[in-house]
């Protein structure tokens, strides 16, 4: 290869690397972020629109080029060169995806990890048992089996201290939420800042999915299989609660809101809200 | 063994003329182009549906359609593209009409299952599309038909969707058995394997596919109907069913589905881009090994349509990589297609626009599959829009614009006429231009808080679902000068002589349109169907 076109695509590949940083790290695509899990998501984000930026403006960009450079010229009826491969180059191409796939594979196993999402869910449920004294889960089925979900336990998360537990029923077209720390029952989810939340979850009807854009999570809730869901708060502020599995008519309607308290705030909202009667 | 002899019906039995493509006729090209115009006819349907579904969206409440008919519309919409327009285009088309031509045959195999295979479509097609007009009927529960919700709507909508389903899936294995039959089985002598043109592997690998994963689901939607019909319990959890186990089962055969949408289409691509650059296939080898990895990885990968489901963390993390792994052997197609435009002798006529189109939608489509094959990320786009504007990259940047650039490439086949190229171009900058602003601003809408399949959103997401709507209503104008382009071809278009590409894979060895039994005499040996530069002196 002559040094003058070696040059030109190592310009060519280092402005496109370039480019793909730039893109990544400044064009905001994602909303307010609100959770622990928010930030490493950003980051995971960030390096994913990277490397998409690059190989997808490279690939577009060598694909127009070609079909300037190489267009037929009018009147010219020859065929172009036969080649019909060329196994270094060919090596080359294979390599490439498979060394992005693998890196971007270790990086989101290692993301999903801080997330909490590798956490055995049901030992978990059974050391939690034990820390929170009499808390019910689920009417005295506490050999129930959790089937999914995103577990506490992640290197990032919050602050080592008491979970607080909510139970989350969905319903057509409704998230109703239990404390049963206090037997609280509510339409809106409220969680102190700052302290992590373990969400229970189980469907009465259909499969339903509770999801909120700006702690970048989702779990799908689901009838007759428990599932969990954990997160710390980190941001306080209101964050629309979305159901996001089609689940009937009036799915688009099946909203509900989160909010987060600074944590002086959430107790005055968990003693105002107590039930006066909670002797049991 | 006399596999195939059309020609008995055809001389007597058979209609001649343009009757001949309402009859039940054994010919291979005469059953391609069935699949290929009652395609159209329903992605025309499967359009109007979109433009409810996008009309719906202009104003953030629910106001031009109710609810539940917005359901129905939404699922209607994918059923009708996904069974009755891309897989038996993609697949029944072209396959039929090609895959003889290209292994040296009279006829498939199997001509009379052909028939069947074909003839199975209309009555599914019209069925499905009735239920929509019997009140409350039609099914609502997305072409997905997740119990339990499909259990609990209206029960006589999703039995007919049923059925109809079961119908295409019936149709999809026949036409996949014979497709295997055809490549493996009636190849002329000395015509190897690997001097097939790419599509016939392309098919060989779909077929494998459909033949492995089709019936998967068809069980599945037989066990979902006793549900709805016997009231069996086998997705009913107040029964004790298990609705997770009901999506392991559909996704065995829906993401194999995508590939089976795809792989015809990447077979498509690798036929046109040598003729139009002059140059040969890059990388023969290493693209059919390609496609073998992408049946294995495809039959691997359904789990990640589940990654938000009650699924445990070592499953998520399996699917993961091997979702992950389907960029290589991708990666290698796309990198062997730009290595045979390169040095070539590029026309960019409408055939090579749409092709070319395809490989910059796909690469998107792809780009943004890998990032969702990442369960972390995953876990916040899954069941949005961002996972809409993802797939329709795929769908239909990715395989629709290939059924289009293949319809330019073959129509001078099909009746001798070259289509023209003026409304060709005017076809593709409206249908690439209005395709992006539908699909791109929908990748935001989904990071940004919009779950798929609701007739309502927040107020704050109206600019750009209108944005998306202006390029649906593009999409839909961009029909017409097709349309237009078809019918005033057919009355003056300009011959297209036998050859006009000057192609050397098989079909394009015989007159246009071909005989009825494809080749005046023997059928020629293509052994080098990418031979180009490689004769120059025999070039006229």
């Amino acid at each position: 290869m002559p040094i003058r076109t070696a040059l030109a695509v190592l310009t060519a590949t280092t402005a496109l690397v370039l480019t793909g940083l730039w893109v990544g790290n400044n064009v905001n695509m994602l909303p307010l972020g609100a959770s622990s899990n928010a930030s490493t998501y950003d980051d995971l984000f960030k390096v994913l629109f990277s490397i998409g930026t690059v190989l997808f403006l490279g690939i577009v960009i060598l694909l127009v080029y070609s079909l300037f450079r190489f267009r037929r010229r009018s009147g010219d009826v020859s065929d172009g060169l036969a080649i019909e491969g060329n196994l270094p180059l060919e090596i080359v191409w294979t390599a490439i995806p498979a060394v992005v796939v693998l890196f971007v594979g270790l990086y989101s196993y290692d993301i999903y990890e801080r997330m909490g999402g590798m956490a055995t869910l049901n030992d978990h449920m059974a050391m939690d048992h034990g820390a929170m004294q009499q808390v019910s889960v689920k009417e005295g089925d506490s050999a129930g089996r959790v089937w999914g979900g995103i577990g506490v336990a992640g290197i990032d998360a919050a602050p080592a201290g008491p979970v607080l537990p909510v139970e989350v029923t969905a319903m057509q077209f409704a998230f109703i939420f239990h404390y049963p720390g206090s037997d609280i029952t509510s339409g809106e989810l409220h969680v102190p800042a700052g302290q992590q939340v373990e969400l229970r979850m189980e469907a009465r009807d259909v499969i339903h999915a509770f999801w909120v854009p700006q702690f970048r999570l989702k779990q799908d809730v689901i009838p007759g299989q428990p599932t969990v869901l954990s997160f710390t708060a980190t941001r306080a502020g209101t964050y629309p609660i979305i159901c996001a599995e089609l689940c009937g008519p009036y799915h688009g309607g099946m909203r509900s809101n989160v909010v987060v308290h600074e944590p002086d705030a959430y107790d005055n909202w968990l003693q105002q809200n107590t039930p006066n009667r909670t002797t049991t | 063994m006399t596999l195939a002899n059309p020609s008995d019906f055809d001389g007597n039995l058979q209609p001649q003329g343009w009757l001949r493509y309402l009859s039940f006729s054994l010919d291979h090209k005469v059953i391609g182009l069935q699949y290929l115009v009652c395609g159209f006819i329903f992605y025309l349907i499967g359009g109007a549906l979109a433009g409810v579904i996008r009309t719906e969206l202009i104003s953030p409440i629910s106001d031009f359609v109710s609810r539940e008919t917005y359901n129905e519309v939404l699922t209607l919409h994918g059923t009708v593209m996904i069974f009755l327009w891309i897989v038996p285009v993609v697949n029944g088309a072209f396959g039929n009409y090609l895959i003889p031509f290209y292994v040296g045959a009279r006829d498939m195999a199997f001509p009379r299952l052909n028939a069947v295979a074909f003839w199975l479509i209309p009555p599914a097609g019209i069925l499905l599309i009735s239920s929509y007009f019997i009140a409350g009927a039609a099914a609502q529960s997305g072409w997905t038909a997740y119990p339990p919700l499909s259990l609990t709507t209206p029960a006589a909508g999703q039995v007919v969707w049923i059925l109809s389903v079961l119908l295409l899936g019936g149709s999809s294995i026949f036409g996949g058995i014979n497709f295997i039959a055809t490549i493996l089985k009636l190849r002329r002598p000395g015509l190897k394997l690997m001097m097939l043109p790419m599509y016939c592997w392309a098919m060989l690998g779909t077929s494998i596919l459909v033949v492995l994963s089709t019936p998967v689901l068809a069980g599945t939607l037989i066990l979902l109907s006793f549900d709805i019909i016997a009231h069996t319990g086998f997705f009913n959890p107040t029964m004790g069913g298990n609705v997770v186990v009901y999506q392991h089962l559909f996704w065995f055969y829906s993401h194999p589905a995508v590939y089976i949408m795809v792989l015809p289409a990447f077979g498509l691509v690798s036929e046109i881009l040598p003729i139009h650059a002059r140059k040969p296939l890059f990388g023969y080898t290493t693209m059919v090994y390609s496609i073998m990895a992408i049946v294995f990885l495809g039959l691997i990968v359904w789990a990640h349509h589940m990654f938000t489901s009650g699924t445990p963390p070592w499953m998520r993390l399996f699917f993961t990589i091997a979702t992950s792994f389907i960029a290589v052997p991708t990666g290698i197609k796309f990198f062997n297609w730009l290595a045979t435009l390169w040095g070539g002798k590029i026309a960019l006529n409408s055939a090579m626009l749409f092709s070319c189109a395809f490989i910059v939608n796909f690469v998107f489509g792809g780009i943004t599959g890998v990032a969702l094959a990442q369960v972390p990320f995953d876990i916040h786009v899954h069941d949005t829009y961002f996972v809409v504007g993802h797939f329709h990259y795929i769908v239909y940047g990715g395989t629709v614009f290939v059924i289009f650039g293949s319809l330019y490439h073959w129509h001078p086949k099909f009746t001798g006429r070259l289509l023209n190229e003026d409304l060709g171009r005017l076809h593709f900058l409206l249908t690439f231009v209005g395709f992006n602003l539908c699909f791109a601003p929908q990748h935001w809408l989904g990071l940004n808080g919009m779950p798929r399949r609701v007739a309502e959103y927040d107020p704050a997401f109206t600019t750009l679902n209108q944005v998306s709507s202006v390029g649906a209503l593009l999409m839909a104008i961009s029909t017409l000068p097709l349309l237009i382009n078809v019918v005033v071809t057919a009355i003056n278009g300009k011959e297209a002589g036998d050859n006009p590409w000057n192609a050397l894979t098989s079909e394009w060895l015989t007159s246009s349109p071909p005989p009825v039994e494809n080749w005046h005499g023997e059928a020629p040996l293509v052994t080098e169907p990418y031979g180009y530069g490689q004769h120059p002196e025999e070039k006229a």
